[in-house]
């Protein structure tokens, strides 16, 4: 077996018994991220400092200090803040930035003993569904439609993580799940995607797209791995007020749960009359898997979830338009010189921020500006009570739900840009939980009729990742999903 | 509600984001596409509901009021574009 085929659980029993270095798995890793440069799934490899960092491993696993991601190469999404090392955020703005600290999550996962292979791309500020709003040129995913060799989108806006991880790059990588950046493109490529409670994760060091639904999260390619890489992410954090001060339980102890005696909740507003038929057909699938280990499957409702993606299309822009006011010209990166300070901020903004982003700050602009506020802004903050509130009395009767990640499998470069709003459709099935703040995980489940990936989604209770695990393992291994992109 | 162009120049305004004259029109398009769905809102009945701006507890953390960090000038100004004698520089905004 490649080095590279590894299960982060798989590398760690071989990295324990000196069956290879945590060198050689390096290595492995840049010599395959060399060679699949295509993807543009990278914007910035850091081989220098992988091989840096799994010579120490090697020395600690010697000395038996192991930590529990001792010498396992992940890849970081670009959004997180490296010291030393250039932090993009997809974006022209933060040209030449390089952050003098470290995120509390990547701090946390070198902690742990893992090894960075470098910074991958994504929607830029992570605002879209599609890797094609990056500055740095969309990735391509590594899958392709039978007898169709179109590009397709890895999704995003965690795009380059996703790319990464199923082209066998890296092990695992870290993403930020804003509106379903990490679950959607988890599906299109036939990954696992773990979103976890907002507040398990410290968003320190994290480049902010919308505080109140921003969440890091992980990539793997099963689900026990993604646990693992959990267990090293999360933790209270002073530096965030909204970390969650809680100790972290053992994510990867809940992985045997099963689901037996458990109430499986399927919510009837998820049925789109649009909805291709293998997905729905994935979805019953779904259900009958869950059944046949001992849930209970219970048709529930959810009747604000048809609200959501308009609600979030004001709240997380008026967030981003707040966040991104930062980006001015004088303390870090571009600076388009102007006649007055003043024409300065506009020429740097203009020049640094893409279509995408102008467009969500000019939303989110409007929807905070005097007169608009009450109609926009706290109407759509009201409607996130309901939605989240829709949750509440529904996890009364049931200990998870289950729907499908997407509505769609991937779609090709190009495809569903003419119209903003028909991309953000893409995130139907998975905006619903940033709104309300739970966890969830998209597990890959079984093919669409032109041979690409589509995953399946359960969403459990405030904190309860444990019961989210336990259930995706159960679908994993009913699924039995083995597909590869090549 | 449509947008005329004078209400995109003055959100471009507050936003600090430079629109030239022949892009205002087709940005009001686009924005008024994205606002008339996200009109659908209206159909919800709030009365009486909240609004939340958080899913967490909004009663914020205290901790001891004692200097953690600081003198990191330096480290500060080595991503600016402009620093001089320790500060940030702008363009000159006092005649």
């Amino acid at each position: 077996m490649e080095l590279t085929d590894l299960t982060i659980a798989a590398a760690r029993t071989g990295l324990a018994k000196r069956s290879f270095s945590a060198l050689e798995l390096a290595d492995a890793h840049i010599a395959a991220a060399a060679k699949a440069r295509d993807l543009n799934a990278f914007i910035t490899e850091t081989p220098e400092r992988a091989r840096e960092m799994a010579g120490r491993s090697d020395a600690r696993l010697a000395r038996g200090e192991a930590g529990l991601l001792e010498g396992i190469p992940l890849a970081i999404k670009d959004l997180f803040c490296t010291e030393g090392v250039r932090t993009t955020a997809g974006s022209h703005i933060l040209e030449g930035f390089v952050p003098p600290y470290e995120s509390t999550v990547t701090a946390n996962l070198w902690r742990a003993g893992a090894v960075m292979l470098g910074k991958t791309n994504l929607d830029e500020f992570a605002m879209g569904s599609s890797n094609m709003t990056s500055h740095f040129g969309p990735v391509k995913s590594p899958w392709t439609r039978r007898g169709d060799n179109r590009p397709l989108v890895p999704g995003g806006s965690s795009g380059g993580s996703a790319a990464a991880v199923a082209a066998r790059l890296a092990l695992g990588a870290t993403g930020t799940d804003t509106g379903g950046s990490i679950r959607q493109p988890a599906a299109f490529t036939g990954i696992v995607g773990l979103k976890p409670t907002y507040g398990r994760c410290s968003r320190w060091g994290i480049v902010a797209f919308a505080s109140s639904l921003d969440q890091a999260g992980a990539f793997a390619r099963t689900v026990e791995d993604t646990a693992l890489m959990l267990q090293s992410m999360a933790g209270h954090d002073p530096k965030d007020s909204t970390s969650f001060a809680a100790p972290v339980p053992d994510y990867a102890a809940a992985l045997g749960r099963g689901v037996k005696g458990l109430k499986i909740g399927i919510p009837k507003e998820y049925r789109l009359d649009t909805m291709p038929e293998d997905i729905e057909r994935l979805w019953r699938q779904g259900i009958d898997w869950l059944t046949a280990a001992g849930a209970e499957a219970v048709e529930i409702s959810l009747p604000h979830t048809k609200y959501a993606l308009p609600a979030y299309y004001i709240v997380a822009p008026a967030e981003a338009s707040s966040n991104l006011a930062r980006y001015d010209g004088v303390r870090f990166g571009l600076r388009v010189e102007g006649e007055t300070l003043d024409d300065m901020y506009e020429r740097t903004r203009a020049a640094g921020f893409g279509a995408e982003v102008r467009r969500r700050v000019m939303i989110g602009t409007y929807v905070l500006s005097a007169g608009y506020y009450d109609a926009y802004y706290l109407k759509a903050q009201r409607v996130r009570a309901l939605i989240a509130r829709d949750f509440t009395e529904a996890f009364q009767r049931v200990d998870a739900i289950l729907t499908p990640t997407t509505p769609s499998a991937a779609f090709a470069h190009g495809e569903k840009t003419a119209d903003p709003v028909q991309m953000y459709l893409n995130d139907i099935f998975t905006v619903t939980v940033n709104l309300a703040g739970l966890p969830a995980v998209s597990v890959p489940a079984g093919l669409s009729g032109d041979g690409l990936p589509l995953g399946l989604h359960v969403i459990g209770r405030t904190f309860d990742e444990e019961t989210v695990l336990g259930a995706a393992k159960v679908l994993e291994d009913a699924a039995g999903f083995v597909a590869r992109p090549y | 509600m449509a947008l005329d162009k004078a209400t995109v120049a003055h959100i471009a305004r507050l936003a600090r984001l430079r629109v030239e004259d022949k892009d205002l029109e087709p940005m009001a398009r686009e924005l008024d596409g994205i606002l008339a769905w996200i009109e659908q809102l209206n159909e919800v009945d709030t009365s009486g509901v909240e609004p939340m701006a958080s899913v967490v507890d909004a009663r914020l953390p205290r901790r001891k009021d004692e200097v953690i960090d600081g003198g990191q000038a330096e480290k500060i100004l080595a991503n600016a574009t402009g620093a001089a004698h320790g500060f940030f520089t702008v363009p000159k905004v006092v005649e």
